[in-house]
C-alpha cells in the first residue's frame, strides 16, 4: 500500500530549542495512524509542518510523492486540540466562510453543511452564536467544518475532548466512516484506550525524537514477555505452585477472576512453550483462564518514555 | 487570491454588522450636528433677550445719539436725582442705569460718566457702551475745536494691503487662517483615522487568537493573507463610514442652513443690520470661499489620498502585530505607548512649527519620517509644498510601509500561535529575526 504522507529527517528548531530533531515516518493511504507523545513532545510542531503552518528547518515532507505544498491545503482537514470559533459569527456562517477558506465554492459548501447539520441533527443552529452552545456542540460544529471538504488526509488531534460519550461514540463511528470511504487519519490522543480501538499504526515521539513507530500489532509483539495468566482449580493448589515455581518465573496476578483457587503470572524461559505449560496445569486441575499478557498501548507508552 | 478577497469581505461585513459600528457611525454626525444646533439655538436665545439700560442724560445731547439695537436698548430718564434714578432702574430691574452729568468739557463729561448695576456688566456689553460714548464725546470734541468731522473722515486713508504669490496667485488675509485651520483639520482627521481603525484591526487579531479560531484558518490560509486581509476589510469598512458620514453632514447641512435661513428671513424685520456690517459679513464670507478655492485643492486630495493610505498601512500592520503578539488588552499598552508617543509629537511638532514657518527646517524634517509624515506633511501642504519633497516624503512613507508590512507578518505568523507567555520587545526582535 502506498504512503500518503511520508515524513524524512524533519528537524525544527525555535532558537535553542529543538522541537524535532531529525524525525521520520510514514503514513500509510487508507490508516488510521496515532501519533502518541507526552506533552511537549513535538506531536503538534510536527502537525503544524505537516499543515504548512511552520516550515521545517531540514527534512523533507511528501505528500502523495510529490513535495508538500501549497495545494495541498485543500487535501488536509485539521482539528486543532486549541480550538474555538468566531463568539459574534453565526454557526452558519462562519462554518461557510471556514469551508470556503478551504476551496469549496458558496454552494457546493452549503450543500454539503446542511447534509452535515441534517445528520446531526443540528438544522437549528444555523443562526445561533457559538455563545449560545455548549463545548460539546461547538466541538461537532468544529468537527464538520474539519472535514466538509472531503480531504484525502484528516488530522485530529484530541477530537474526543469535550465530549460526552454518546457523541464521543458518533464522532468515532464517523472517523471510521470516513477511513472506509478511503480517507486517511492521523491521530493525536493522550486516550490510550482510543488508540487501541483505533489505530492501525502508531509512532510515538518523546522529547523531540522518535523513539518508536511500525504497526501496533508488530509493536504488541515485540513489547511481549512470553507470560500467560493462569487460572486454576487445582486438587492441590500448593503442589502445583511449586511444581510452577520451579520450571517458570511466576509473579502475583494481573487478573481477575472467580471460581479458582490458584492465580498467577506465568513467563516463560527462551525455550519453552505455552503448550507445554498448558500440559502441565491441566494435569490435575480445572484450568478456568488461560491468557497470554498483551501489553496495552498504554503500558507500551509509559515503558518507552520512561526508558527513554 | 481568492482568499484574500475572502477575508477582506468576511471582516468587512464583520465590522459593518457590528452594533457598535453601526451606533458609531449613525450617532457620531447627529451628536456633532445637535451639538452645532444646541449652541447656535442657545447663542441666538441669548441674544434675542435685549438689555434695557436706562440713561440719566444731564448734557442734553449724548443720549439722542445713542444708538439702540436689539441687544441693547436704552432708556432715558429725566430730571431726577441720582438716587431716584437708582431707585427707579432697579424697580424696572433693567440691566444698568447709564450716569451722564454735565461738565464744558467733554473730557470732564467723559471722566465723571457712571454705570450703575446689580450685577457686574458683561465686557460685551461694557465694551459697546464704551466705544458708543468715546465717539460720541470726540465728535463733540471736534465740533468745539471748529474741526470738520467730513473732512477727517474724507481725508482719512484706509490701507488694506494688496497681496500676491510670486506666482502671481493672489493671496488674503483670510487666506493663511483659512490654510492654517484646513491643514489642522486634514491632519487630526488622519490621525483619528489611523488610530480608530489601527486600533479595530488590533481587536480583531486579538479576537481570532483567544478565541482559538486561528489555528483553524492558518491551516488553509497564508498568515501574510490573514493579516493583509484583515486590513484591507477593516480599512474598507472605515471607507464606508467616511462615505456615509460625508453623506449624513451634506444632509444635516442642508436642513441646518434652511432651519436657519427660514428663521433669520421671518425675523429679518427686526434685526436691523447696518449696511456696513452687512457687507463686511458678506464680504468676509466671500474672501473665505475665495481662500478655500485658491488652497492647491487637487494636490490636497491627491496627498491626502497617499497619506491616508500609507499612513493607514504603515500603523495598521504595526497594530495587527501587536494583536497577535499578546493575549489581552491590558498587554497592548506597552506597545502601544510608543506608537501613541511618536504621533503625538508629530502632531504637536506639526501645530508649532507650522504656523510659525510651513517650509522650516523641524516642519520639513518630521515631514520625512514616516510616523509624522502624514500627520506634518498634510497640515504643510495647504500653504504650498514643492513637488519633490512631497514625492520623497511618500517614496519614505512607502518604503517604510513594505518594511514595516513584512515586520509586522513575521511578528505576526509566530505571535498568534503562542499563548500564555508575556511577550517582550527582545522576544519580538528573536521572532523577526528567525
Amino acid at each position: 500500500m502506498s504512503n500518503i504522507l511520508s515524513i524524512d529527517s524533519v528537524s525544527k528548531h525555535y532558537g535553542n530549542f529543538t522541537a524535532l530533531n531529525n524525525v521520520s515516518m510514514n503514513i500509510r493511504e487508507g490508516s488510521i495512524f496515532g501519533l502518541l507523545g507526552p506533552n511537549g513532545a513535538g506531536k503538534t510542531t510536527l502537525i503544524r509542518i505537516i499543515n504548512q503552518i511552520t516550515m521545517p528547518d531540514s527534512g523533507k515532507v511528501l505528500f502523495d510523492n510529490t513535495p508538500l505544498n501549497v495545494k495541498h491545503i485543500k487535501d488536509i482537514g485539521y482539528l486543532p486540540e486549541e480550538r474555538g470559533l468566531y463568539q459574534k459569527m453565526s454557526i452558519g456562517d462562519q462554518a461557510l466562510y471556514l469551508a470556503q477558506l478551504k476551496g469549496l465554492d458558496n454552494s457546493t459548501a452549503k450543500s454539503e453543511l446542511n447534509s452535515w447539520f441534517e445528520k446531526f441533527e443540528i438544522t437549528d443552529w444555523w443562526d445561533k452564536k457559538i455563545t449560545e452552545l455548549s463545548k460539546g456542540m461547538a466541538q461537532k460544529i468544529q468537527f464538520i467544518v474539519t472535514v466538509l471538504h472531503k480531504p484525502k488526509l484528516l488530522i485530529f488531534d484530541e477530537p474526543f475532548s469535550g465530549f460526552d460519550p454518546i457523541n464521543a461514540n458518533l464522532i468515532k463511528d464517523e472517523i471510521l466512516k470516513l477511513r472506509d470511504n478511503g480517507a486517511t487519519i492521523i491521530f493525536s490522543t493522550h486516550r490510550m484506550e482510543s488508540v487501541e480501538e483505533l489505530c492501525e499504526d502508531i509512532a510515538l515521539i518523546n522529547k523531540s525524537n522518535k523513539i518508536l513507530d511500525g504497526k501496533l500489532d508488530d509493536i504488541k509483539r515485540k513489547f511481549k514477555s512470553n507470560t500467560y495468566e493462569v487460572g486454576v482449580n487445582s486438587s492441590n493448589p500448593d503442589l502445583l505452585n511449586k511444581k510452577l515455581e520451579s520450571n517458570y518465573d511466576i509473579s502475583s496476578p494481573s487478573f481477575k477472576t472467580i471460581g479458582d483457587n490458584l492465580k498467577l503470572n506465568v513467563r516463560l524461559k527462551n525455550n519453552q512453550n505455552s503448550e507445554d505449560l498448558l500440559k502441565l496445569i491441566s494435569q490435575d486441575s480445572e484450568v478456568i483462564h488461560f491468557k497470554e499478557v498483551i501489553p496495552s498501548a498504554n503500558e507500551i507508552f509509559i515503558n518507552s518514555v520512561e526508558n527513554d | 487570491m481568492e482568499h484574500f478577497s475572502l477575508i477582506a469581505t468576511r471582516e468587512y461585513l464583520n465590522k459593518i454588522g457590528n452594533k457598535s459600528f453601526i451606533l458609531m457611525t449613525l450617532l457620531l454626525p447627529i451628536f456633532l450636528s445637535g451639538i452645532t444646533f444646541l449652541l447656535s439655538f442657545l447663542s441666538s436665545v441669548n441674544n434675542d433677550t435685549s438689555k434695557t439700560i436706562s440713561v440719566v442724560d444731564n448734557t442734553g445731547y449724548i443720549y439722542q445719539k445713542l444708538d439702540s439695537s436689539t441687544d441693547i436698548i436704552y432708556d432715558l430718564i429725566e430730571d431726577t436725582s441720582l438716587d431716584e434714578a437708582k431707585e427707579i432702574s432697579r424697580n424696572k430691574s433693567d440691566y444698568g442705569l447709564l450716569y451722564i452729568n454735565n461738565f464744558d468739557s467733554p473730557e470732564e463729561i467723559a471722566e465723571s460718566i457712571m454705570f450703575i448695576s446689580e450685577t457686574s456688566p458683561s465686557f460685551t456689553v461694557l465694551n459697546k457702551l464704551e466705544s458708543q460714548l468715546e465717539s460720541i464725546l470726540t465728535n463733540e470734541n471736534f465740533r468745539i475745536l471748529g474741526i470738520d468731522i467730513n473732512q477727517i473722515n474724507s481725508s482719512k486713508i484706509i490701507i488694506n494691503l494688496f497681496q500676491e504669490s510670486f506666482d502671481g496667485e493672489e493671496t488674503t488675509r483670510v487666506d493663511g487662517v483659512v490654510k492654517l485651520g484646513f491643514g489642522f483639520a486634514l491632519g487630526m482627521l488622519l490621525y483619528f483615522f489611523i488610530f480608530a481603525y489601527g486600533s479595530m484591526i488590533m481587536m480583531s487579531v486579538m479576537e481570532e487568537k483567544t478565541s482559538r479560531i486561528v489555528e483553524i484558518i492558518i491551516s488553509s490560509v497564508k498568515p501574510f493573507n490573514l493579516m493583509t486581509g484583515k486590513i484591507i476589510g477593516v480599512s474598507l469598512a472605515g471607507l464606508t463610514q467616511v462615505l456615509i458620514w460625508c453623506v449624513m453632514f451634506s444632509v444635516f447641512s442642508y436642513f441646518f442652513s434652511t432651519y436657519f435661513g427660514i428663521s433669520a428671513s421671518s425675523s429679518s424685520g427686526e434685526i436691523i443690520l447696518s449696511t456696513d456690517e452687512a457687507d463686511a459679513i458678506s464680504s468676509f464670507a466671500l474672501e473665505m470661499i475665495s481662500a478655500f478655492m485658491n488652497l492647491p485643492l487637487t494636490n490636497i486630495f491627491f496627498a491626502f489620498i497617499m497619506y491616508f493610505i500609507g499612513g493607514y498601512f504603515l500603523f495598521a500592520s504595526i497594530f495587527a502585530a501587536i494583536g497577535a503578539a499578546i493575549d489581552n488588552q491590558a498587554d497592548a499598552q506597552q506597545f502601544m505607548l510608543p506608537i501613541t508617543l511618536i504621533v503625538i509629537i508629530g502632531l504637536y511638532v506639526g501645530m508649532l512649527t507650522v504656523p510659525e514657518d510651513p517650509n522650516g527646517i523641524i516642519a520639513q524634517i518630521f515631514s520625512y519620517i514616516p510616523f509624522t509624515s502624514p500627520i506634518v506633511m498634510m497640515m504643510r501642504i495647504p500653504h504650498g509644498v514643492p513637488l519633490y519633497e512631497q514625492i520623497l516624503s511618500l517614496t519614505i512613507l512607502f518604503s517604510s510601509v513594505l518594511f514595516f508590512v513584512w515586520i509586522s507578518a513575521k511578528i505576526y505568523r509566530i505571535g498568534i500561535l503562542m499563548y500564555g507567555k508575556k511577550i517582550t520587545y527582545s522576544e519580538m526582535i528573536k521572532w523577526i529575526k528567525s
